[in-house]
Protein backbone atom coordinates (compact mmCIF):
# COMPACT_ATOMS: atom_id res chain seq x y z
CA UNK A 1 0.00 0.00 0.00
CA UNK A 2 1.05 3.93 -0.88
CA UNK A 3 1.60 6.32 1.79
CA UNK A 4 -0.84 8.49 2.77
CA UNK A 5 0.55 11.68 4.31
CA UNK A 6 -1.08 13.29 6.99
CA UNK A 7 -0.22 17.03 7.66
CA UNK A 8 0.23 17.28 11.79
CA UNK A 9 -2.32 20.15 13.34
CA UNK A 10 -0.31 21.17 16.27
CA UNK A 11 -0.22 24.17 18.96
CA UNK A 12 2.70 25.23 20.15
CA UNK A 13 4.30 21.47 19.41
CA UNK A 14 1.48 19.82 21.03
CA UNK A 15 0.06 17.55 18.72
CA UNK A 16 -4.43 18.45 18.23
CA UNK A 17 -6.52 15.20 18.79
CA UNK A 18 -7.67 15.72 14.94
CA UNK A 19 -4.51 14.64 13.74
CA UNK A 20 -5.16 11.55 16.06
CA UNK A 21 -7.94 10.96 13.75
CA UNK A 22 -6.41 11.49 10.54
CA UNK A 23 -4.02 8.79 11.06
CA UNK A 24 -6.94 6.28 12.04
CA UNK A 25 -8.72 7.05 8.58
CA UNK A 26 -5.18 7.01 6.72
CA UNK A 27 -4.51 3.58 8.06
CA UNK A 28 -7.87 2.56 6.22
CA UNK A 29 -5.92 4.23 2.94
CA UNK A 30 -2.39 3.04 3.03
CA UNK A 31 0.62 3.78 5.72
CA UNK A 32 0.20 6.67 7.31
CA UNK A 33 3.22 9.27 7.09
CA UNK A 34 3.07 12.33 9.18
CA UNK A 35 4.39 15.75 8.39
CA UNK A 36 5.24 17.96 10.76
CA UNK A 37 5.44 21.85 9.66
CA UNK A 38 7.17 24.25 12.00
CA UNK A 39 9.46 24.64 15.68
CA UNK A 40 8.66 22.49 18.01
CA UNK A 41 9.32 18.62 17.19
CA UNK A 42 9.61 16.35 20.29
CA UNK A 43 9.81 12.73 21.74
CA UNK A 44 6.38 13.56 23.26
CA UNK A 45 4.99 14.61 19.34
CA UNK A 46 6.44 11.68 18.73
CA UNK A 47 5.23 9.15 20.40
CA UNK A 48 1.58 10.54 20.11
CA UNK A 49 2.24 10.29 16.11
CA UNK A 50 3.74 6.70 17.05
CA UNK A 51 0.25 5.57 18.59
CA UNK A 52 -1.70 6.19 16.26
CA UNK A 53 0.23 4.57 13.28
CA UNK A 54 2.61 6.94 11.44
CA UNK A 55 5.20 4.32 10.37
CA UNK A 56 7.02 8.10 9.14
CA UNK A 57 7.55 11.38 10.45
CA UNK A 58 8.43 13.74 7.47
CA UNK A 59 9.92 16.88 9.83
CA UNK A 60 10.50 19.96 8.17
CA UNK A 61 11.21 22.10 11.40
CA UNK A 62 11.94 25.32 10.21
CA UNK A 63 10.50 28.82 11.39
CA UNK A 64 9.23 29.69 8.41
CA UNK A 65 6.35 27.43 8.58
CA UNK A 66 5.03 29.55 11.74
CA UNK A 67 6.57 32.92 10.60
CA UNK A 68 4.37 32.81 7.92
CA UNK A 69 0.88 31.48 7.18
CA UNK A 70 -0.52 28.76 5.42
CA UNK A 71 1.41 29.14 1.60
CA UNK A 72 4.96 27.36 3.17
CA UNK A 73 3.27 24.15 4.41
CA UNK A 74 1.50 23.78 0.58
CA UNK A 75 4.75 23.93 -0.26
CA UNK A 76 6.33 21.64 1.62
CA UNK A 77 3.67 18.96 0.79
CA UNK A 78 3.72 19.81 -2.70
CA UNK A 79 7.25 18.90 -2.71
CA UNK A 80 6.65 15.49 -0.79
CA UNK A 81 3.56 14.69 -3.51
CA UNK A 82 6.48 15.41 -6.20
CA UNK A 83 9.32 13.13 -4.66
CA UNK A 84 6.65 10.47 -2.57
CA UNK A 85 3.43 9.88 -5.23
CA UNK A 86 1.24 9.18 -1.81
CA UNK A 87 -1.83 7.34 -2.08
CA UNK A 88 -3.53 10.75 -0.72
CA UNK A 89 -3.15 13.43 1.35
CA UNK A 90 -5.03 14.38 4.72
CA UNK A 91 -5.49 17.39 6.35
CA UNK A 92 -7.75 19.00 8.90
CA UNK A 93 -10.91 21.14 7.49
CA UNK A 94 -9.93 24.20 9.76
CA UNK A 95 -9.61 27.08 8.38
CA UNK A 96 -6.04 27.01 7.53
CA UNK A 97 -5.93 23.65 6.73
CA UNK A 98 -8.72 24.15 3.90
CA UNK A 99 -6.51 26.84 2.72
CA UNK A 100 -3.06 24.82 2.68
CA UNK A 101 -5.27 22.40 0.71
CA UNK A 102 -6.25 24.67 -1.32
CA UNK A 103 -3.05 25.98 -2.63
CA UNK A 104 -1.26 22.36 -1.96
CA UNK A 105 -4.59 21.42 -5.41
CA UNK A 106 -3.17 23.90 -7.54
CA UNK A 107 0.72 23.57 -6.98
CA UNK A 108 -0.18 19.64 -7.37
CA UNK A 109 -2.29 19.64 -10.20
CA UNK A 110 -4.86 17.78 -7.80
CA UNK A 111 -8.74 17.86 -7.48
CA UNK A 112 -9.23 18.61 -3.66
CA UNK A 113 -12.31 17.68 -1.39
CA UNK A 114 -12.99 19.76 1.64
CA UNK A 115 -14.99 19.09 4.73
CA UNK A 116 -15.25 15.04 4.20
CA UNK A 117 -17.02 13.91 6.85
CA UNK A 118 -15.53 9.60 6.09
CA UNK A 119 -13.70 8.32 3.40
CA UNK A 120 -13.50 5.19 1.88
CA UNK A 121 -10.92 2.25 1.04
CA UNK A 122 -11.15 3.11 -2.72
CA UNK A 123 -11.01 7.34 -1.97
CA UNK A 124 -15.01 8.26 -2.26
CA UNK A 125 -15.67 11.03 0.06
CA UNK A 126 -18.32 11.26 1.83
CA UNK A 127 -19.60 15.22 3.02
CA UNK A 128 -22.41 16.15 4.18
CA UNK A 129 -23.57 19.64 3.00
CA UNK A 130 -26.43 22.69 3.52
CA UNK A 131 -26.23 22.40 7.05
CA UNK A 132 -26.06 18.37 7.11
CA UNK A 133 -29.58 18.11 4.78
CA UNK A 134 -27.62 16.39 1.88
CA UNK A 135 -25.21 13.90 1.91
CA UNK A 136 -22.94 13.67 -0.85
CA UNK A 137 -20.13 10.83 -1.94
CA UNK A 138 -17.42 12.21 -4.35
CA UNK A 139 -13.88 11.67 -5.68
CA UNK A 140 -10.99 12.94 -7.00
CA UNK A 141 -10.35 12.65 -10.29
CA UNK A 142 -7.10 14.06 -11.46
CA UNK A 143 -3.29 14.19 -9.64
CA UNK A 144 -3.03 13.17 -5.63
CA UNK A 145 -6.43 13.24 -3.79
CA UNK A 146 -6.28 15.72 -1.72
CA UNK A 147 -9.07 15.65 1.89
CA UNK A 148 -9.77 17.89 4.85
CA UNK A 149 -11.61 16.30 6.96
CA UNK A 150 -13.66 17.36 9.63
CA UNK A 151 -12.76 17.41 13.26
CA UNK A 152 -14.85 14.54 15.34
CA UNK A 153 -15.91 12.77 12.31
CA UNK A 154 -13.03 9.37 13.32
CA UNK A 155 -12.71 7.53 16.82
CA UNK A 156 -9.06 8.23 16.95
CA UNK A 157 -7.93 4.35 17.74
CA UNK A 158 -4.47 3.44 18.34
CA UNK A 159 -2.35 1.27 16.27
CA UNK A 160 1.23 1.95 17.26
CA UNK A 161 3.46 2.19 14.63
CA UNK A 162 7.26 2.97 14.38
CA UNK A 163 6.98 6.93 13.38
CA UNK A 164 10.83 7.16 12.05
CA UNK A 165 11.87 10.73 11.24
CA UNK A 166 12.65 11.63 7.97
CA UNK A 167 14.25 15.09 7.42
CA UNK A 168 13.26 17.41 4.88
CA UNK A 169 14.56 20.46 3.54
CA UNK A 170 13.04 23.04 1.62
CA UNK A 171 13.64 25.76 0.14
CA UNK A 172 10.45 28.10 0.24
CA UNK A 173 9.41 30.69 -3.03
CA UNK A 174 9.73 34.12 -2.49
CA UNK A 175 6.32 34.06 -2.80
CA UNK A 176 5.23 31.81 -0.08
CA UNK A 177 7.03 33.98 2.61
CA UNK A 178 5.57 37.51 1.37
CA UNK A 179 2.67 37.18 4.22
CA UNK A 180 4.44 37.55 7.32
CA UNK A 181 2.84 36.83 11.12
CA UNK A 182 3.99 39.71 13.17
CA UNK A 183 2.20 39.27 16.54
CA UNK A 184 -0.29 36.42 17.93
CA UNK A 185 -3.30 37.30 20.29
CA UNK A 186 -4.65 34.57 22.21
CA UNK A 187 -7.94 35.10 23.39
CA UNK A 188 -9.02 33.82 27.28
CA UNK A 189 -9.93 30.22 26.82
CA UNK A 190 -10.87 29.97 30.36
CA UNK A 191 -9.90 25.73 30.10
CA UNK A 192 -12.19 24.84 28.07
CA UNK A 193 -11.74 22.25 25.44
CA UNK A 194 -11.92 23.49 21.71
CA UNK A 195 -14.79 24.15 20.28
CA UNK A 196 -14.01 22.31 16.95
CA UNK A 197 -12.53 19.40 19.33
CA UNK A 198 -14.48 19.30 21.99
CA UNK A 199 -16.69 16.26 22.66
CA UNK A 200 -20.04 17.79 24.36
CA UNK A 201 -20.48 21.66 23.28
CA UNK A 202 -23.36 23.68 25.25
CA UNK A 203 -24.79 27.04 23.43
CA UNK A 204 -26.80 29.56 24.01
CA UNK A 205 -28.81 31.98 22.31
CA UNK A 206 -31.31 34.65 21.73
CA UNK A 207 -32.79 33.63 24.96
CA UNK A 208 -30.00 33.72 27.00
CA UNK A 209 -30.87 37.37 27.32
CA UNK A 210 -27.62 39.01 27.67
CA UNK A 211 -23.77 38.60 28.53
CA UNK A 212 -24.00 37.82 32.05
CA UNK A 213 -26.99 35.54 31.01
CA UNK A 214 -23.85 33.39 29.99
CA UNK A 215 -22.41 32.35 33.57
CA UNK A 216 -25.58 30.07 33.55
CA UNK A 217 -24.40 28.38 29.91
CA UNK A 218 -20.72 28.28 31.32
CA UNK A 219 -21.63 26.28 34.49
CA UNK A 220 -23.43 23.56 32.66
CA UNK A 221 -20.02 23.15 29.74
CA UNK A 222 -17.92 23.14 33.21
CA UNK A 223 -19.90 20.23 34.80
CA UNK A 224 -19.20 18.19 31.71
CA UNK A 225 -16.40 19.48 30.59
CA UNK A 226 -17.46 21.22 27.70
CA UNK A 227 -16.39 24.02 25.31
CA UNK A 228 -18.80 26.71 25.19
CA UNK A 229 -20.62 27.93 22.02
CA UNK A 230 -23.43 30.51 20.89
CA UNK A 231 -25.26 31.08 18.27
CA UNK A 232 -25.54 34.29 15.96
CA UNK A 233 -28.01 36.28 17.43
CA UNK A 234 -25.57 36.34 20.70
CA UNK A 235 -22.62 37.13 19.01
CA UNK A 236 -23.80 39.55 17.13
CA UNK A 237 -25.21 41.57 20.15
CA UNK A 238 -21.70 41.04 21.82
CA UNK A 239 -22.89 39.04 24.35
CA UNK A 240 -20.65 36.25 23.77
CA UNK A 241 -16.75 36.55 21.70
CA UNK A 242 -17.36 35.95 17.85
CA UNK A 243 -14.92 33.26 17.72
CA UNK A 244 -17.38 30.81 19.84
CA UNK A 245 -19.99 31.17 16.85
CA UNK A 246 -21.82 28.02 15.51
CA UNK A 247 -23.61 28.40 12.18
CA UNK A 248 -23.28 28.74 8.96
CA UNK A 249 -20.43 31.79 9.22
CA UNK A 250 -19.17 30.65 12.27
CA UNK A 251 -18.01 27.41 13.07
CA UNK A 252 -19.10 23.87 12.28
CA UNK A 253 -19.26 21.70 14.99
CA UNK A 254 -19.98 17.84 15.66
CA UNK A 255 -19.98 16.97 19.10
CA UNK A 256 -20.81 13.46 20.46
CA UNK A 257 -23.41 15.65 22.74
CA UNK A 258 -24.88 19.61 21.82
CA UNK A 259 -26.80 21.13 24.20
CA UNK A 260 -28.75 24.25 22.63
CA UNK A 261 -30.28 26.93 25.20
CA UNK A 262 -32.29 29.48 24.34
CA UNK A 263 -31.41 28.77 20.47
CA UNK A 264 -34.44 29.05 18.15
CA UNK A 265 -32.58 26.76 15.18
CA UNK A 266 -32.56 29.36 12.33
CA UNK A 267 -30.98 27.27 9.23
CA UNK A 268 -28.11 29.92 9.98
CA UNK A 269 -27.24 27.91 13.33
CA UNK A 270 -28.62 24.49 12.41
CA UNK A 271 -25.57 24.18 9.39
CA UNK A 272 -23.33 24.49 12.33
CA UNK A 273 -24.20 21.96 14.71
CA UNK A 274 -26.93 19.69 12.74
CA UNK A 275 -24.03 16.63 12.51
CA UNK A 276 -24.31 16.79 16.35
CA UNK A 277 -24.36 12.52 17.76
CA UNK A 278 -26.89 13.69 20.30
CA UNK A 279 -28.90 17.11 20.97
CA UNK A 280 -30.58 18.10 24.09
CA UNK A 281 -32.37 20.99 23.57
CA UNK A 282 -33.67 24.00 26.19
CA UNK A 283 -36.39 26.12 24.70
CA UNK A 284 -39.10 28.46 26.28
CA UNK A 285 -40.56 28.18 22.66
CA UNK A 286 -42.59 24.70 22.18
CA UNK A 287 -42.50 25.29 18.19
CA UNK A 288 -38.80 26.10 18.19
CA UNK A 289 -37.78 24.48 15.13
CA UNK A 290 -34.23 23.20 16.85
CA UNK A 291 -36.98 20.58 18.66
CA UNK A 292 -36.84 19.05 15.64
CA UNK A 293 -33.11 18.06 15.84
CA UNK A 294 -33.90 17.27 19.47
CA UNK A 295 -32.92 13.63 20.66
CA UNK A 296 -34.26 15.04 24.34
CA UNK A 297 -36.05 18.54 24.75
CA UNK A 298 -37.58 20.21 27.74
CA UNK A 299 -40.02 22.74 26.87
CA UNK A 300 -39.20 25.82 29.73
CA UNK A 301 -36.99 28.46 31.12
CA UNK A 302 -33.32 28.11 30.69
CA UNK A 303 -33.11 29.69 33.73
CA UNK A 304 -34.37 27.36 36.38
CA UNK A 305 -33.95 24.33 33.98
CA UNK A 306 -30.11 24.82 33.64
CA UNK A 307 -29.13 25.66 36.86
CA UNK A 308 -30.68 22.53 38.32
CA UNK A 309 -29.01 20.40 35.34
CA UNK A 310 -26.12 21.87 36.26
CA UNK A 311 -26.62 20.80 40.12
CA UNK A 312 -27.82 17.62 39.30
CA UNK A 313 -25.29 16.92 37.75
CA UNK A 314 -22.85 17.95 40.36
CA UNK A 315 -24.88 16.15 42.46
CA UNK A 316 -24.53 12.60 40.42
CA UNK A 317 -20.82 12.96 40.02
CA UNK A 318 -19.85 12.71 43.82
CA UNK B 1 -5.44 52.27 -4.27
CA UNK B 2 -7.27 50.33 -6.70
CA UNK B 3 -8.67 47.18 -4.96
CA UNK B 4 -10.85 44.42 -6.63
CA UNK B 5 -13.70 42.41 -4.66
CA UNK B 6 -14.69 38.94 -6.09
CA UNK B 7 -18.48 38.33 -5.18
CA UNK B 8 -20.64 35.45 -5.80
CA UNK B 9 -24.22 34.98 -6.19
CA UNK B 10 -25.69 32.36 -3.73
CA UNK B 11 -29.16 30.96 -3.34
CA UNK B 12 -30.72 32.55 -0.81
CA UNK B 13 -29.45 31.89 3.15
CA UNK B 14 -33.00 31.10 4.11
CA UNK B 15 -33.72 28.78 0.86
CA UNK B 16 -33.56 25.18 0.86
CA UNK B 17 -30.74 24.25 -1.26
CA UNK B 18 -30.40 21.34 -3.76
CA UNK B 19 -28.40 19.02 -5.85
CA UNK B 20 -29.67 18.83 -9.40
CA UNK B 21 -30.81 15.11 -10.71
CA UNK B 22 -28.68 15.43 -13.79
CA UNK B 23 -25.57 16.66 -13.15
CA UNK B 24 -25.35 17.15 -9.66
CA UNK B 25 -24.61 21.05 -9.48
CA UNK B 26 -26.45 23.21 -7.01
CA UNK B 27 -29.41 24.42 -8.32
CA UNK B 28 -28.91 27.98 -8.86
CA UNK B 29 -31.88 29.25 -10.73
CA UNK B 30 -34.51 27.63 -8.50
CA UNK B 31 -34.01 29.84 -5.05
CA UNK B 32 -33.92 33.80 -5.26
CA UNK B 33 -30.26 34.76 -5.23
CA UNK B 34 -28.26 37.26 -3.33
CA UNK B 35 -24.96 38.37 -2.85
CA UNK B 36 -23.48 35.76 -0.73
CA UNK B 37 -23.28 37.94 2.88
CA UNK B 38 -19.51 37.63 3.65
CA UNK B 39 -18.83 39.36 0.10
CA UNK B 40 -21.22 42.38 1.54
CA UNK B 41 -18.40 42.91 4.04
CA UNK B 42 -15.96 42.62 1.62
CA UNK B 43 -17.51 45.29 -0.68
CA UNK B 44 -17.99 47.59 2.62
CA UNK B 45 -14.70 46.76 3.76
CA UNK B 46 -12.95 47.78 0.38
CA UNK B 47 -15.05 51.13 0.60
CA UNK B 48 -14.04 51.79 4.06
CA UNK B 49 -10.49 51.65 2.54
CA UNK B 50 -11.01 53.51 -0.50
CA UNK B 51 -12.68 56.29 1.81
CA UNK B 52 -9.26 56.64 3.98
CA UNK B 53 -7.00 56.28 1.20
CA UNK B 54 -8.46 57.20 -2.48
CA UNK B 55 -8.78 54.90 -5.17
CA UNK B 56 -11.80 52.77 -6.08
CA UNK B 57 -13.15 49.61 -5.81
CA UNK B 58 -14.16 47.32 -8.88
CA UNK B 59 -16.46 44.13 -8.31
CA UNK B 60 -15.87 40.99 -10.07
CA UNK B 61 -18.33 38.03 -10.51
CA UNK B 62 -18.20 34.99 -12.08
CA UNK B 63 -22.17 33.43 -12.66
CA UNK B 64 -24.85 33.20 -14.67
CA UNK B 65 -26.80 35.99 -16.54
CA UNK B 66 -28.59 36.64 -12.85
CA UNK B 67 -25.48 37.27 -10.89
CA UNK B 68 -25.57 40.74 -12.35
CA UNK B 69 -27.82 41.60 -10.14
CA UNK B 70 -25.26 41.15 -7.15
CA UNK B 71 -23.07 43.30 -9.23
CA UNK B 72 -25.50 45.82 -9.40
CA UNK B 73 -25.84 46.07 -5.49
CA UNK B 74 -22.14 46.40 -4.75
CA UNK B 75 -22.52 48.89 -7.56
CA UNK B 76 -25.44 50.61 -5.21
CA UNK B 77 -23.06 50.29 -2.25
CA UNK B 78 -20.38 52.53 -4.00
CA UNK B 79 -18.15 50.23 -5.92
CA UNK B 80 -17.15 52.19 -9.24
CA UNK B 81 -16.93 49.31 -12.02
CA UNK B 82 -18.33 45.88 -12.10
CA UNK B 83 -16.89 42.70 -14.17
CA UNK B 84 -19.25 39.99 -15.18
CA UNK B 85 -17.17 36.83 -16.20
CA UNK B 86 -20.52 35.13 -18.42
CA UNK B 87 -20.33 31.94 -20.09
CA UNK B 88 -22.59 28.99 -20.46
CA UNK B 89 -18.80 26.71 -20.41
CA UNK B 90 -18.36 28.27 -17.05
CA UNK B 91 -20.87 26.32 -15.47
CA UNK B 92 -20.42 23.22 -12.90
CA UNK B 93 -16.86 25.24 -12.78
CA UNK B 94 -14.87 23.92 -9.71
CA UNK B 95 -12.85 25.61 -7.19
CA UNK B 96 -9.81 25.17 -9.12
CA UNK B 97 -10.82 26.60 -12.25
CA UNK B 98 -12.91 29.53 -10.70
CA UNK B 99 -9.33 30.41 -9.08
CA UNK B 100 -7.76 30.22 -12.75
CA UNK B 101 -10.80 32.13 -14.01
CA UNK B 102 -10.49 34.58 -11.69
CA UNK B 103 -7.27 35.02 -11.48
CA UNK B 104 -6.88 35.51 -14.78
CA UNK B 105 -9.28 38.37 -14.95
CA UNK B 106 -7.54 40.05 -11.93
CA UNK B 107 -3.48 39.73 -13.19
CA UNK B 108 -3.33 42.52 -15.51
CA UNK B 109 -5.56 45.31 -13.78
CA UNK B 110 -3.22 47.24 -11.73
CA UNK B 111 -5.02 46.11 -8.45
CA UNK B 112 -3.18 46.58 -5.29
CA UNK B 113 -5.94 44.48 -3.63
CA UNK B 114 -8.45 41.46 -4.30
CA UNK B 115 -10.82 41.31 -1.61
CA UNK B 116 -13.02 38.49 -1.02
CA UNK B 117 -15.48 37.05 1.62
CA UNK B 118 -14.05 34.15 3.55
CA UNK B 119 -16.42 31.56 2.53
CA UNK B 120 -19.68 31.26 0.60
CA UNK B 121 -22.93 30.14 2.03
CA UNK B 122 -23.07 27.44 -0.37
CA UNK B 123 -20.18 25.47 -1.17
CA UNK B 124 -18.50 26.57 1.88
CA UNK B 125 -14.80 25.32 0.73
CA UNK B 126 -13.16 28.81 1.76
CA UNK B 127 -10.29 27.79 -0.79
CA UNK B 128 -10.76 30.02 -3.57
CA UNK B 129 -8.90 32.99 -2.08
CA UNK B 130 -6.12 31.07 -0.98
CA UNK B 131 -5.72 29.39 -4.58
CA UNK B 132 -6.05 32.73 -6.53
CA UNK B 133 -3.37 34.43 -4.13
CA UNK B 134 -1.18 30.95 -4.97
CA UNK B 135 -2.11 31.39 -8.58
CA UNK B 136 -1.05 35.48 -8.84
CA UNK B 137 2.27 34.68 -7.12
CA UNK B 138 0.41 37.75 -4.73
CA UNK B 139 0.86 37.82 -0.71
CA UNK B 140 -2.20 35.73 1.41
CA UNK B 141 -3.55 37.69 4.14
CA UNK B 142 -6.98 35.82 4.56
CA UNK B 143 -9.50 35.64 7.21
CA UNK B 144 -9.59 38.95 8.18
CA UNK B 145 -11.66 40.66 11.33
CA UNK B 146 -9.50 43.93 10.72
CA UNK B 147 -7.68 45.27 8.03
CA UNK B 148 -5.44 48.06 7.92
CA UNK B 149 -3.12 49.82 4.68
CA UNK B 150 0.25 51.63 5.22
CA UNK B 151 1.70 52.72 2.45
CA UNK B 152 2.38 49.81 0.56
CA UNK B 153 2.00 47.19 3.24
CA UNK B 154 -1.76 45.32 4.57
CA UNK B 155 -1.81 44.54 8.16
CA UNK B 156 -4.33 42.07 8.94
CA UNK B 157 -5.65 40.16 11.89
CA UNK B 158 -6.06 36.62 11.30
CA UNK B 159 -8.22 35.01 12.78
CA UNK B 160 -6.73 31.94 14.56
CA UNK B 161 -7.89 28.61 16.71
CA UNK B 162 -7.27 30.19 19.90
CA UNK B 163 -7.44 34.02 18.70
CA UNK B 164 -6.21 36.02 15.69
CA UNK B 165 -2.35 36.42 14.38
CA UNK B 166 -1.15 39.97 12.64
CA UNK B 167 -0.40 39.12 9.77
CA UNK B 168 1.71 42.17 7.10
CA UNK B 169 2.15 41.87 3.56
CA UNK B 170 3.10 43.85 0.87
CA UNK B 171 0.79 44.88 -1.63
CA UNK B 172 -0.61 43.22 -3.91
CA UNK B 173 -1.99 40.73 -1.90
CA UNK B 174 -5.22 38.66 -1.40
CA UNK B 175 -7.32 39.40 1.03
CA UNK B 176 -10.58 37.29 2.58
CA UNK B 177 -13.08 38.78 5.48
CA UNK B 178 -14.94 37.42 7.91
CA UNK B 179 -18.30 38.97 9.04
CA UNK B 180 -16.90 41.01 12.25
CA UNK B 181 -14.57 43.65 10.50
CA UNK B 182 -17.31 45.99 9.89
CA UNK B 183 -21.48 46.35 9.56
CA UNK B 184 -22.23 46.98 5.74
CA UNK B 185 -24.07 49.82 4.86
CA UNK B 186 -27.51 49.28 2.82
CA UNK B 187 -27.76 50.82 -0.45
CA UNK B 188 -29.08 54.42 -0.69
CA UNK B 189 -31.52 55.25 -3.15
CA UNK B 190 -29.06 57.52 -4.50
CA UNK B 191 -26.59 54.69 -4.94
CA UNK B 192 -29.17 52.55 -6.17
CA UNK B 193 -30.07 55.17 -9.24
CA UNK B 194 -26.19 56.21 -9.31
CA UNK B 195 -25.63 52.22 -10.16
CA UNK B 196 -27.74 52.02 -13.24
CA UNK B 197 -25.05 54.61 -14.95
CA UNK B 198 -21.80 52.74 -13.57
CA UNK B 199 -19.26 50.49 -15.94
CA UNK B 200 -19.98 46.85 -16.16
CA UNK B 201 -18.05 44.93 -18.45
CA UNK B 202 -19.37 41.38 -19.56
CA UNK B 203 -16.55 38.97 -20.27
CA UNK B 204 -17.11 35.32 -22.48
CA UNK B 205 -14.35 32.59 -22.08
CA UNK B 206 -12.84 34.11 -25.29
CA UNK B 207 -13.20 37.59 -24.22
CA UNK B 208 -11.21 37.04 -20.79
CA UNK B 209 -8.75 35.01 -22.59
CA UNK B 210 -9.56 31.83 -21.28
CA UNK B 211 -8.63 28.28 -22.18
CA UNK B 212 -12.24 26.55 -22.32
CA UNK B 213 -10.99 23.56 -21.54
CA UNK B 214 -10.03 24.07 -17.89
CA UNK B 215 -13.30 25.50 -16.73
CA UNK B 216 -16.85 24.39 -16.71
CA UNK B 217 -18.05 20.70 -14.91
CA UNK B 218 -16.16 18.88 -17.45
CA UNK B 219 -12.67 19.78 -16.19
CA UNK B 220 -13.40 19.79 -12.68
CA UNK B 221 -11.37 17.51 -10.65
CA UNK B 222 -13.98 15.97 -8.55
CA UNK B 223 -16.87 14.36 -9.27
CA UNK B 224 -20.18 13.16 -7.39
CA UNK B 225 -20.24 9.78 -7.06
CA UNK B 226 -24.43 10.39 -5.58
CA UNK B 227 -26.38 12.11 -3.17
CA UNK B 228 -29.13 12.03 -1.33
CA UNK B 229 -30.98 13.87 1.30
CA UNK B 230 -30.47 13.26 4.96
CA UNK B 231 -32.77 10.53 5.96
CA UNK B 232 -34.95 12.89 8.44
CA UNK B 233 -33.97 12.28 11.66
CA UNK B 234 -36.13 9.83 14.51
CA UNK B 235 -38.14 12.47 16.46
CA UNK B 236 -36.85 12.52 20.24
CA UNK B 237 -38.57 13.16 22.95
CA UNK B 238 -40.26 16.47 24.26
CA UNK B 239 -41.01 17.56 27.46
CA UNK B 240 -42.45 20.25 29.07
CA UNK B 241 -40.76 21.74 32.45
CA UNK B 242 -42.74 21.11 35.57
CA UNK B 243 -39.90 21.92 38.03
CA UNK B 244 -37.68 18.70 37.42
CA UNK B 245 -36.55 19.90 33.44
CA UNK B 246 -33.25 19.90 34.38
CA UNK B 247 -33.85 16.42 36.33
CA UNK B 248 -35.19 14.69 33.56
CA UNK B 249 -32.11 16.00 30.96
CA UNK B 250 -29.58 14.66 33.67
CA UNK B 251 -31.32 11.36 33.60
CA UNK B 252 -31.46 11.11 29.99
CA UNK B 253 -27.81 12.47 29.77
CA UNK B 254 -27.57 9.09 32.59
CA UNK B 255 -29.12 6.71 30.28
CA UNK B 256 -26.87 8.04 27.38
CA UNK B 257 -23.65 7.46 30.03
CA UNK B 258 -22.48 11.02 29.25
CA UNK B 259 -22.91 11.25 33.06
Amino acid sequence: MGEVLVLVDQVDGAVRKVTTELLTLARRLGTPAAVWAGPGYSDGAAATLAEFGAATVYVADGAAFADHPVAPKAELLAQLVAEKAPTAVLIASSAEGKEVAGRLAVKAASGVITDAVDISTDLVATQSVFGGSTVVHSQVTAGTPIFTVRGNSVAPEAAPAAATRADVSVALSDAATKAKVTGRTVAVKGGRPDLTEAAIVVSGGRGVGGPEGFSVIEGLADVLGAAVGASRAATDAGWYPHQFQVGQTGKTVSPQLYVANGISGAIQHRAGMQTSKTIVVVNKDPEAPIFELADFGVVGDLFTVVPQLTAEIAKRAQ
Amino acid sequence: MKIAVCVKQVPDTWAEKTLQAGDSTLDREGPEGVMNEIDEYAVEEALQLVEAHGGDVTVVTMGPVKAAETVRKALSMGAEAGVHLLDDGLHGSDALATSYALAEVLKDRGFDLVIFGSESTDARMSVVPAMVAERLGWAQATFAQKVEVSGDTVITHRVSETGFDTVEAPTPAVISVVEKINEPRYPSFKGIMAAKKKPVETLSIGDAGLDASRLGLSAAWTTVADFAARPPKAAGTVVTDEGDGGVKIADFLSEQKFI
